[in-house]
């Protein structure tokens, strides 16, 4: 029995639980992980670069007020004002990378934030409920699986594209790619979520709740999801990257953001034209910063399903 | 126990009554694999036409090898699982009536055997024994929550500062204080023990027995005891019942069946508990295996263990007769062979 209920050990202040998170095993091994802490580095240096862009951008690339044809096409270094060279327009080529990268990064985090929530509602349904419910929503998703990203994306933008107006079709392609990409990428994360899903719903805090008559949404929600969630974080770190790379692509072919609002992959595709005849930076530099962002992304969430397998501690 | 006189007849009606319970579970291969072997379901018979009572502020101890269906009685006596057949009774009403009601259900719990899984390991011990407060709306309010946790804790011997703490932070014996500080937080009457000590230190047992012993005393508790540990058994338990391969082969007061056991399978487990005493003597161990409830032996299920058995004992089940004040399933009992 515990007979000094107030020692150190057992006081919980402010100061001890911010203590505690410096202590967590998770800082230790991100503090000891010289890869985690660089790719963190040119991670956070990316993001805040593409978040901050209309604030820290040298030039609004938008603003064709600001655009002058005497300014196209400067090699990079040639002048502080434009350090990355500019297009055939006079933009400068490194705010455009940085207001493309914060288009990227909004269809990467929208389309994850799509798949995870898809995907863990369905994994937690079909591995609470199992039987045929299970059956059915997981044959759902082999058959999602079979799909490759691409393919969707093309699929659902000509079906959009004929539905939609032409004149609306800029403005929804936003939301056109995020679930193009999303529906392509959440059975992974339904697969994932049903397997830890069917490993919690056994154990006994769930019978303990059951046996005071919890109701099934309750245990699902406040039980069961949060123990399921460490493999999502993980998949949902990687997945960030894929998807990014899917919208890269997709701009690329030609099906993904208008030309108003260019993401990388836009970029990459426009500078393209200009490869042959010399001006490589206009596609060189929207390739190096979306293989930076991308491969720091991957990186911090290959650390993470390291950090978080408690096997390999 | 002495029993206060109650004048309704849910009062006087014992706290939980099995009726003939039984308890199949679905062992069959899946349905493709069944259809191309071309062969049917397949049923195993965990608990098998089970009776017994708990009268209220007592201890109904059952015991008995792994796989004997201790545990799926304990499930089926706060309704985790419904009964293939046979009826259970809480306060007189049918089990599944009683716990559609909020009213009844507040005054059942279960504690269960492993506090590693027993507890969210993402909550925090004060949110964990909460929940029952939370779920039958006893307290409102954060303030009177936090006083009536802490209460809650402190009955069980752990601080009111411990609430903050999340389960991994804690042994494995404060973590079954904390499953009997929430099973007691909705002040439940019944209580279902799974086996609450048997992933306990030997030392740290006593202390939660006792403690366990201490609040039923206190709180008027009856407790439904699953057990392998005889020991443990016979420091808990006012009626004892030895069950083997989903029956009960003999149940009657615990002292009269640790002092005069008469099945010959009590006889063996009674035999096989380490004593002092008997510290260099040659044992009987206990022969053979617990046979498969799939394919259970015919007659007796204990036969092919039993040096008692003849060629009724294999062919005829045994029922349980009246051996004094204790209930004996064995034809070599009712025959007068032992």
């Amino acid at each position: 029995m515990r007979m000094e209920p107030g020692t150190a050990v057992a006081e919980t202040t402010t100061a001890g639980r911010r203590a505690g998170w410096r202590d967590s095993d998770l800082w230790y091994s991100f503090s000891h992980s010289p890869l985690a802490i660089g790719s963190a580095t040119v991670g956070l240096i990316c993001v805040l670069g593409a978040l901050g862009a209309p604030w820290i951008a040298p030039h609004d690339p938008f603003n064709v007020a600001s655009l002058s044809l005497l300014d196209s096409f400067k090699v990079p270094l040639h002048s502080w004002s434009y350090p990355l060279g500019t297009d055939e327009q006079g933009r400068d080529m490194l705010s455009a990378i940085m207001y493309g990268g914060r288009v990227s990064l909004a269809v990467g985090a929208a389309s994850v934030l799509f798949a995870v929530v898809l995907g863990v509602a369905v994994g937690l349904v079909a591995g609470y409920a199992g039987g045929p419910v299970d059956a059915v929503l997981m044959r759902a998703a082999d058959v999602q699986l079979t799909f490759p990203a691409i393919l969707m994306a093309l699929l659902v933008d000509g079906v959009v594209g004929a539905i939609v107006p032409r004149e609306r079709h800029e403005a929804v392609q936003f939301y056109v790619i995020v679930f193009a990409i999303g529906i392509s990428r959440w059975p992974q994360f339904a697969r994932t979520v049903r397997g830890s899903t069917l490993v919690e719903r056994g154990k006994d805090y769930v019978a303990a709740a059951r046996v005071i008559g919890i109701g099934r949404l309750r245990i699902l929600f406040g039980h069961i999801l949060p123990n399921v969630l460490g493999p999502v974080l993980v998949i949902g770190t990687l997945t960030l990257g894929l998807a990014i790379l899917d919208e890269a692509t997709l701009s690329f072919l030609g099906v993904g953001l208008p030309p108003t609002e260019p993401s990388l992959g836009t970029l990459i595709r426009i500078g393209d034209d200009f490869l042959f005849s010399g001006q490589w930076w206009v596609t060189v530099f929207p390739g190096v910063a979306l293989v930076l962002l991308v491969l720091s992304i991957n990186l911090l969430g290959d650390w993470l399903r390291d950090a978080l397998n408690p096997r390999l501690r | 126990m002495p029993e206060a006189p109650l004048p309704t007849t849910a009062a006087t009606a014992p706290m939980l009554e099995a009726i003939g319970v039984s308890r199949v579970f679905d062992v069959s291969r899946p349905w493709l694999q069944r259809v191309l072997a071309r062969e049917g379901r397949l049923g195993l018979r965990a608990v098998d036409t089970v009776s017994f009572a708990i009268p209220r502020a007592s201890t109904l101890s059952l015991v008995g090898e792994s796989g004997c269906g201790k545990s799926t009685i304990a499930r089926l006596s706060v309704g985790l699982l419904a009964p293939s057949g046979g009826e259970i009774r809480f306060e007189g009403q049918s089990l599944s009536v009683a716990r559609a009601q909020a009213a009844l259900r507040r005054r059942m719990n279960m504690i269960f055997q492993d506090p590693f899984a027993s507890l969210n390991p993402r909550w925090r011990v004060r949110d964990i024994v909460a929940e029952p407060l939370r779920a039958f709306g006893l307290v409102h309010g954060t303030a009177e929550r936090t006083a009536r946790v802490a209460a809650l804790l402190a009955q069980v011997g752990l601080a009111p500062s411990d609430g903050d703490r999340y389960p991994h932070e804690f042994s494995g014996g404060q973590r079954q204080r904390i499953s009997i500080a929430r099973a007691l937080a909705s002040e439940p009457e019944f209580l279902v023990c799974d086996e609450p000590t048997s992933a306990l230190d030997v030392s740290v047992q006593a202390q939660i027995l006792n403690l366990m012993r201490d609040l039923q005393e206190r709180l008027g508790l009856t407790f439904l005891f699953i057990s392998h540990n005889l020991a443990v058994v016979r420091h808990m338990s006012d009626r004892l019942g030895v069950m083997y391969l989903g029956r009960i082969v003999e149940i009657g007061p615990a002292e009269t069946v640790f002092r005069t056991p008469r099945h010959p399978y009590t006889r063996l487990l009674l035999e096989a508990i380490p004593d002092l005493a008997m510290v260099g003597r040659a044992r009987t161990p206990v022969g053979g295996e617990v046979p498969s409830p799939i394919d259970p032996p015919s007659g007796c299920a204990f036969h092919p263990r039993c040096k008692l058995a003849n060629a009724r004992c294999r062919e005829e089940k045994p029922e349980q007769v009246a051996a004094g004040d204790v209930l004996v399933a064995c034809h070599a009992v009712a025959e007068g062979r032992a």
